[in-house]
């Protein structure tokens, strides 16, 4: 085979190229922007909006006794029984399509051909679900916050502020879980409806089962490692108890902030490591 | 295959050849089993980055998230390239206006046709004035407008001494804008030369073919004793009264005295070209298969 020959390209222009930390800031940018433009937002802003307008409503008509007992109480019932739900709803609908989109709707083509890295999109888009959540968590604990200091004025107990961070590591956690299984699989409602039975069902059922069946604490579980969430607002911080003897014994096993805190970084550093590995040697056929 | 220079170079295959597999590995998008994809000595797979730096590419029409407009799409290929913020939005609108979009930049891109998204893939593809471009057959989807004015857009980046490769299934659009083609079968290269070359080397019967536009009518007997009588023509065809198909043997030098010759003979010769079916007399005898 002949290999034509012809002059060679005259030198161009050099263009450096962004380091990667901008090309990041730049997926995530236009990430937010796509969030913002679609309706994804603004649906899980008014799901929160409605959450928050119910609980304003009951609490305020009915005032429940456990609730208004103490600012404590106020914000266990309020925040714990609601935030999870929120987070997880935020990884479903910011992660569970994130990267099973880039691959089913195409438009990884459009980025992918441009000289970043992967691990650049991964990442940038990470970021953006990130940020977009924790604008809808940030409201949802704004209304939260501001409900408490109408019954119980600015005594806001340093309890919620831990409850608040340990949300956003849970958070942290939910989105490195959901962007793994987004990578996982090429088909955008696969990975979305895995990751909703997971969260809202699996989870949970699997550590009820382990708990009173197996009899051995969960600890492999993100939703038991989120249970500091509630469990830092309770007073005293509830503790492991084994009721009865022998065979017949019961064990309730309440997770401590070390092990919470350690389960939700473990399930964050593995599901972003193998979802990242699992995106980089994904092929765009 | 290495391929160097300024011009562009059609890559021709059936379906299921390998040209779309040959451009994603050039842009990372899939691994090679074997082999390695560099650009300018940067292997892609091992630092992509670096490699696809001076490339703009457009493979298999990519989507652009819906929610955004063309400027906003074309801005994040731009801060991702680099290009400074004032160069970037000159730029976005001259690529813009040179693929006729200049009028739908600002709406959303969810509400655009097929062959409007492929403009603004193509204004994507060359908003930072790559030194080399990788189109994936980039008239696909477009009206029959649209794909003369792509075909126009190539030739302009020809003029700027740009390396273009390009695949495609129009052999006519490669025979009129490419310099060199390549042609694949079943992940093999075939054939990789001037087209000049291919379409002598690899025709039916060793020719060149080319056809003429005469502005009078010229009849059978004319067009075969004086123009077959010229040196190096081997068979004359007369398509219609101003068409004329005319085989020659011999590369490009029997070419440009065949053409002189034929303004010589005073005929009302206002046109002379490859023939376009020459390339796909070529592309018949080397790929024998469809799929």
């Amino acid at each position: 085979m002949t290999q034509p020959t012809s002059p060679t390209v005259p030198d161009l222009k050099k263009r450096v190229l962004p380091s990667s930390v901008s090309q990041i800031g730049t997926i995530t940018k236009y990430e937010l922007v796509n969030y913002f433009r679609s309706r994804r937002f603004f649906v899980l802003l008014i799901i929160g909006l409605i959450i928050s307008a119910l609980l304003t409503t009951l609490v305020g008509y009915y005032r429940p006794s456990s609730f208004l007992s103490s600012a404590l109480n106020f914000y266990s019932g309020w925040w714990t029984n609601t935030i999870t739900f929120v987070i997880i709803l935020s990884g479903i609908f910011y992660g569970g399509d994130s990267i099973s989109g880039e691959f089913q709707n195409k438009t990884g083509y459009f980025l992918v051909a441009n000289p970043l890295r992967r691990s650049s999109i991964y990442i940038g888009k990470w970021l953006g679900a990130l940020i977009a959540s924790i604008i809808i968590l940030g409201v949802f604990a704004a209304i939260t916050i501001g409900n408490g200091i109408y019954y119980f004025g600015l005594n806001i107990p340093n309890q919620l502020w831990e409850s608040l961070l340990f949300s956003v590591l849970y958070l942290i956690a939910v989105l490195g879980f959901t962007f793994f299984f987004s990578s996982l699989f090429k088909s955008t409602s696969m990975s979305i409806l895995v990751t909703a039975i997971l969260f809202l069902f699996a989870f949970r059922l699997i550590e009820m089962l382990v708990e009173s069946l197996v009899k051995i604490e969960p600890w492999f579980l993100i939703t038991y490692g989120a249970e500091i969430i509630g469990n830092v607002l309770l007073d005293p911080y509830p503790i492991t108890v084994t009721q009865g003897f022998g065979r017949d014994a019961f064990t309730s096993y309440a997770v401590t902030i070390p092990e919470g805190v350690a389960i939700l970084l473990a399930y964050f550093v593995v599901t972003a490591v193998l979802g990242l590995l699992l995106f980089e040697r994904r092929e765009f056929t | 295959m290495k391929i160097e220079g300024s011009k562009c170079v059609g890559f021709l295959g059936p379906n299921g050849a390998g040209k779309t597999t040959t451009l994603k590995i050039f842009t990372d998008m899939i691994r090679a089993s074997e082999g390695r994809a560099l650009i300018n000595g940067v292997d892609v797979h091992l630092n992509k980055k670096k490699a696809l730096g001076p490339v703009g590419a457009l493979i298999e029409s990519p989507e652009i998230y819906p929610a955004l407009t063309p400027r906003e799409a074309l801005s994040m290929v731009a801060d991702l390239r680099g290009l400074p913020r004032a160069e970037a939005k000159k730029k976005i609108e001259e690529t813009v206006a040179e693929v006729k979009m200049n009028e739908w930049l600002d709406k959303k891109v969810g509400k655009f046709s097929k062959g409007m998204k492929q403009r603004i893939n193509i204004a994507a593809a060359l908003l930072s004035d790559p030194e080399v471009i990788m189109l994936d057959e980039p008239t696909t989807g477009l009206d029959p407008r649209g794909q003369s004015e792509v075909r126009d857009i190539v030739k302009d980046l020809k003029k700027k001494n740009r390396l273009v490769f390009m695949s495609s299934h129009l052999l006519n659009e490669v025979q009129e804008i490419c310099d060199e083609v390549a042609m694949i079968d079943h992940g093999k290269l075939i054939v990789y030369d001037s087209l000049s070359n291919v379409t002598t080397r690899f025709s039916s019967d060793g020719s060149n073919t080319v056809e003429i536009e005469l502005s009078r009518d010229i009849d059978e007997q004319s067009a075969n004793r004086n123009i077959a009588s010229l040196t190096s023509v081997s068979s004359v065809d007369r398509i219609d009264p101003r068409k004329v198909r005319i085989h020659f043997s011999g590369g490009i030098q029997n070419q440009e005295r065949l053409l002189l010759d034929l303004a010589t003979m005073k005929i009302g010769m206002i046109s002379f070209r490859p023939s376009a079916s020459a390339l796909e007399d070529t592309y018949l005898n080397l790929i024998k298969d469809t799929l």
